[in-house]
């Protein structure tokens, strides 16, 4: 099993690298559906079926959105010599790549060994689930009975980011 | 463990993409890496050998479930992450509509 997400997680790496680094951004995004189909099977591989089914959705809109903002433009990113600031920004990224992987390291040491997890918060969640809430599905039992506020937050969150992306779009900016 | 190290590969793959592109679509793309590889984290994390997704069958209910708490968060977190995407690409279109590029620092230079 892990043999077998390294491998997707694998060429999920190299369909980012491909992404960022694409000339045409019409290939860049659909480069980057690679990593959100890819996701799609990881879900599946780790028994997560509500996962893959809501990041499939998810991942068709979104590339839906982004294709028709690329279609929308001249599509070609502009080519440019590398400047002082381009070695600036690569230095910083570098720098912080290295310190990331340390703190990584360490912290990867206190994770339990892959597919060996200890259920520590969820034990009385899943304990007489579908006599508490009635569902049998536990993912959806969590979702909308223990942690139902959350779920109230997110609905916020999204009724939120409408009325953004409509005000954004609604007003005619200076000219 | 080599999972977790590919997964936070993945991540910094879109943490280099964020601060070394110039171009805003590649951007927004860069940030939705990172956020895919935060989600394929928790799951890892919730990951079981042997186990079952976590829906109950009455008929055989002595099983070894992976999970749930991870998944429901990741659950939000998908759907929050399209919003904030959709956001990001309307910002993006704003912008080209007024400057006709997707640069990032001809934008800055058109400003004023």
């Amino acid at each position: 099993m892990e043999l077998a997400i390294s491998v997707i997680v694998g060429l999920m790496i190299l369909g980012a690298l491909y992404a960022i680094h694409a000339k045409d951004l019409l290939s860049a995004v659909i480069a980057s559906g690679i990593v959100g189909y890819g996701l799609v099977i990881c879900f599946l591989l780790l028994k997560a079926p509500d996962l893959a089914i809501v990041q499939i959705v998810v991942e068709t809109i979104t590339l839906i959105i982004m294709v028709a903002v690329v279609f929308d433009s001249s599509r070609e990113e502009s080519f440019s010599k590398p400047d002082t600031q381009g070695y600036v920004s690569a230095i910083t990224a570098v720098f912080l790549i290295i310190v990331l992987f340390y703190f990584f390291k360490i912290s990867v040491s206190a994770l339990d060994v892959f597919g060996e997890s200890t259920l520590r918060m969820a034990g009385p969640y899943i304990e007489g689930a579908t006599e508490k809430t009635g569902s049998a599905n536990l993912v959806t039992g969590v979702v909308f009975d223990f942690r139902g506020y959350d779920t109230l937050g997110e609905a916020t969150v999204l009724v939120t980011a409408v009325l953004g992306v409509l005000t954004i779009l609604r007003l005619k900016g200076k000219k | 463990m080599i999972v977790y190290w590919l997964c936070f590969i993945l991540f910094l793959v879109g943490l280099y993409g964020v601060i070394t592109r110039r171009n805003l679509v590649k951007i927004a793309i860069s940030l939705s890496i990172m956020e895919f590889s935060t989600f394929l984290f928790f799951a890892l994390v919730g990951y079981i050998d042997g186990g079952v997704a976590p829906i109950v069958d009455p008929a055989d209910p002595v099983k070894v479930y992976v999970d749930p708490l991870p998944q429901a968060l990741v659950l939000t977190a998908i759907v929050i992450g399209l919003a904030t995407t959709s956001m990001l690409m309307a910002v993006i279109i704003r912008l080209y509509r007024k400057y006709g590029t997707f640069d990032i620092r001809e934008i800055k230079n058109l400003r004023g």
